[in-house]
């Protein structure tokens, strides 16, 4: 390969990559092999969360009426608005439209904040009632209480961490829309934008998840 | 650092060494062949960390009374465990052998994410360093297993510490897995198809498999340990309501398949040794190719077998002890391979072949004794004795590390383009397979006879075999100091490398220069052969 | 770009698709219909979870190798729930075994 045409290669293609797609195809992969470990991760919890569910069946049909439909049923929605609103970021991004990009990565991360303001009022619900496992728990059946309290304690667990992606997802947006003013995206290269909507997009299957299993089963008496 | 590709003309003795000076071209680099080295160093450290530890344990069982404190020898054992298992073997063949080589193995100029993979190394860094401070302040008594509820509820130790080290770590290994199969997927140079691909790499590709699908199982497990040392609500402890078999099913759902990366890697190295020193292509190529990640797929269908005796039901056991008795078959299948190879071959004994003779023999051992474990009915009466801790220690010790040992000799000079004296590396070798099978071929008599393992004494009938064992211990233990003391030297004295010592076959050692230079080829290679092609009309004699 | 422009009418669409599926599982989930609402309620996000793949994430796209990972992951997760619970549910099956 002559200098002259290392010098013409575009800035955004790393040197050990041999052309774009290439390395779009490998950024893709490895984003969806990340997300795989996260399946996996949150796996493991779920599978806890469906013994103890079984094994403890009539602890966990109690505790069910103290979980917060509503206040579940809007985050849902609200995760689904921020799911649009990423993929219409990355259709932006792909277009070129800056000022779209910027604005709907912000609307993302908003209904991100919502989410979050609404999960930190629900684990208030939760303290005020003495449901946070751990010294201070206490349980309005005591002989549901141990077992009230493992299920609390993969509730706390599995949502918490979920909250916790949620959070670096917002840090990355804010990178995002920082590097997005800086004009570092184009329709030719917007690739971390589409890595971190994958990203995005995962947390929300998450939550897809979460929502039926924590809050809606157990729910017809 | 500088990232230009070099200029065709330029002088051939700059290569990935001497390209670039000063700690922060080490510390900053994203050269694979640098982050590879930066990992040789950092774990040979560790595993004369958890050498240690066995010295001790091994001097504590010459007597049946033994020196330390019960609780001490329970650290002892434990810290061994952790520092060995994910300090060392997890990360050794993939992070320096693979991370070094699988970029020219496939024609490539460095790993798809060259950033993540220093990032990975900083992990490792960080995790060790925690499973350090953990022993500094006076270590874990749980076993590397971290059995609740003791872990979690009655061990007064530094759990969290150390279960958080390993949790670091694991992203480590998760990274590293990660990359290798975005690359092996993705920067395969022309002509070199999955067909062509050299068995080392092969056999990384399932062991990635592993690293990514496997580890955030870990993580979690530790994760939820943690918080449950923390609040203690029963998650894991039968007096709260929780149970503890399930944490021994998450635990082993990871452990299984991590025994699987810490043999695969070993495999792969073998496979080239062998394909070399008989001089002649691996037979059965695509048997070895498919074994490798049949291995890693089976592999995570079998950890039921560590729970013969914890109160899994009876059906389930069944299940895991038929498909454990399944995934010895791609192994088997390894081993009747590397054997058709060398049949007929033109074998010589060098080093590397000396190793790999050791790998196959032992290894052989310790996976039919590891069959003997599947066995439910044996199993019960050898389970938690030294039975299970010779055979592990035959496919870790007499397998992987033999082809750990036997890699690095191999590849030393396209590492670092100097030879090591041979017959030093001969006489280390005999030394260590002495000294390792003195060690631990008492052990499975030890274990049939039914001394328990993870005991500081042990009853009078046991003594001789153990002094026996500590004896080949303190052998096995020079025999690893002889090959630390002659590659040191040789990387400053010994004699300067040509570009392929051994003749051998494969795009490191014939298109990339001896040691190569940062982006591993002068022209972009192509590929117009199948693997090992020692057959064909060019092949230099040996 | 790898792959071609989606119109904003399709993401929309299964914007609504979600939000109407999200509406239905709630209201399934307080009929009476015993273990069958957690067959439903999985069956639902199932759904909602492969349109958020398939479209938010271009999946449906994607190359051949990007769909056996998706899938991959997935069906790893199977076998650590698949196993780990036929020890759970067989143990009930057989007497406990007891060798002392």
């Amino acid at each position: 390969m002559a200098d002259s045409d290392i010098a013409l290669h575009p800035p955004e293609l790393k040197h050990h990559f041999d052309d774009a797609p290439q390395q779009l195809e490998a950024s893709t992969l490895g984003m969806w092999a990340f997300l795989a470990t996260e399946v996996l991760f949150f796996g493991g919890m779920f599978c806890a969360y469906t013994i103890y569910r079984h094994a403890y069946h009539d602890a966990f049909e109690s505790t069910s009426r103290f979980m917060n439909v509503t206040i579940g049923g809007i985050n849902t929605g609200v995760l689904i608005c921020s799911s649009l609103t990423m993929a219409l970021a990355v259709r932006a991004a792909q277009l070129g439209q800056k000022k779209a990009l910027i604005w709907l990565l912000i609307a993302t991360l908003t209904l991100g904040g919502v989410f979050l303001a609404l999960k930190a009022d629900e684990y208030h619900e939760k303290y005020v009632e003495h449901h946070i496992p751990g010294p201070g728990f206490q349980y309005e059946e005591p002989r549901f209480a141990q077992q009230a309290q493992i299920l609390f304690f993969l509730y706390f667990a599995m949502t918490g961490l979920h909250a916790a992606h949620m959070i670096v997802g917002a840090g990355l947006l804010i990178t995002l829309i920082v590097m997005a003013s800086r004009n570092r995206f184009s329709s030719r290269w917007y690739t971390p934008v589409d890595m971190i909507g994958l990203y995005w997009h995962f947390v929300d299957i998450v939550w897809i998840f979460l929502f039926p299993l924590l809050y809606l089963i157990g729910h017809t008496k | 650092m500088s990232t230009t590709l070099p200029h065709p003309d330029l002088d051939v003795r700059t290569n990935y060494l001497n390209a670039d000076y000063g700690w922060k071209s080490w510390l900053f680099t994203t050269d694979h062949k640098r982050i590879a080295l930066l990992y040789l160093f950092s774990i040979t450290a560790f595993f004369f960390v958890g050498g240690a530890f066995a010295v001790m344990m091994r001097l504590n069982l010459l007597s049946p009374n033994g020196i330390f404190a019960h609780d001490t020898y329970n650290k002892l054992f434990t810290m061994h465990g952790v520092v060995m298992v994910f300090f060392f073997l997890v990360p050794s063949i993939p992070a320096t052998l693979g991370n070094f080589l699988i970029p020219p193995m496939i024609g490539a100029r460095d790993l798809a994410f060259p950033r993540i993979n220093l990032l990975s190394w900083y992990i490792y860094i960080v995790g060790g360093v925690m499973a350090l401070a953990a022993i500094v302040r006076g270590g874990v008594d749980t076993g590397w297993t971290f059995y609740a509820p003791f872990s979690s509820t009655y061990s007064n130790t530094h759990v969290i510490l150390a279960a958080m080290g390993v949790f670091v770590a694991g992203f480590s290994s998760i990274l590293t897995g990660l990359n290798f199969i975005i690359t092996i997927h993705t920067m395969r140079c022309p002509g070199m198809y999955w067909s062509r691909l050299p068995l080392f790499v092969w056999g990384h590709y399932a062991t990635a498999l592993i690293q990514v699908l496997a580890t955030p199982v870990l993580a979690i497990t530790v994760f939820l340990l943690c918080l449950e040392r923390v609040l203690h609500t029963g998650i894991f402890d039968p007096s709260l309501g929780g149970d503890p078999v399930l944490f021994q099913h998450l635990f082993w759902f990871y452990s299984h398949p991590a025994v699987y990366i810490m043999i695969l890697p070993g495999m792969a190295v073998i496979s080239e040794l062998v394909a070399c020193f008989s001089r002649k292509a691996i037979f059965g190529y695509g048997f070895v190719a498919f074994s490798s990640v049949a291995i890693a797929v089976l592999g995570f269908l079998v950890w039921g077998h560590h729970l013969f005796v914890a109160g899994q039901s009876m059906y389930a056991s069944m299940v895991f002890s038929f498909i454990s008795f399944l995934v010895a078959v791609p192994s088997a299948i390894k081993v009747f391979n590397w054997t058709a190879t060398m049949y007929q071959g033109s074998i010589s004994y060098d080093t590397p072949m000396l190793y790999a003779f050791g790998f196959i023999g032992l290894f052989t051992i310790g996976g039919l004794t590891g069959l003997f474990l599947a066995t439910m009915a044996i199993d019960v009466h050898v389970t938690d004795t030294y039975f299970v801790i010779a055979h592990f220690h035959y496919v870790m010790v007499g397998g992987m590390v033999m082809a750990y040992l036997g890699g690095i000799h191999f590849w030393f000079p396209k590492i670092t383009g100097r030879l090591y004296p041979e017959a030093w590396a001969k006489f280390a070798a005999l030394v260590i397979f002495v000294g390792f099978n003195l060690t631990f071929f008492p052990q499975f008599i030890l274990g049939y006879l039914g001394m328990p393992r993870r005991y500081a004494t042990y009853a009078d009938e046991f003594h001789t075999l153990n002094v026996m064992s500590t004896a080949g211990a303190s052998i096995l233990g020079i025999g690893y100091l002889i090959p630390m003391i002659y590659l040191a030297w040789a990387w400053r004295f010994g004699p300067i490398s040509p570009q392929n010592p051994w003749h051998a076959k494969g795009l490191e050692w014939e298109q990339s220069p001896t040691p190569p230079p940062t982006f591993n080829f002068i022209e972009p290679p192509v590929v117009t052969e199948a693997a090992y092609n020692y057959s064909g009309e060019e092949a230099e004699i040996g | 770009m790898s792959h071609p422009v989606v119109p904003i009418k399709v993401y929309v669409g299964i914007f609504l698709a979600l939000i109407t599926l999200t509406v239905t599982t709630v209201l399934v989930s307080k009929l009476e219909l015993g273990e069958f609402n957690f067959v439903v309620a999985i069956i639902i996000a199932v759904i909602k979870a492969t349109l958020v793949i398939l479209f938010f994430m271009h999946v449906k796209q994607a190359s051949t190798l990007t769909k056996l990972f998706v899938v991959a992951g997935f069906f790893w997760m199977a076998i650590l729930f698949t196993f780990t619970l036929s020890d759970y549910f067989s143990r009930t099956w057989l007497p406990q075994v007891r060798w002392w």
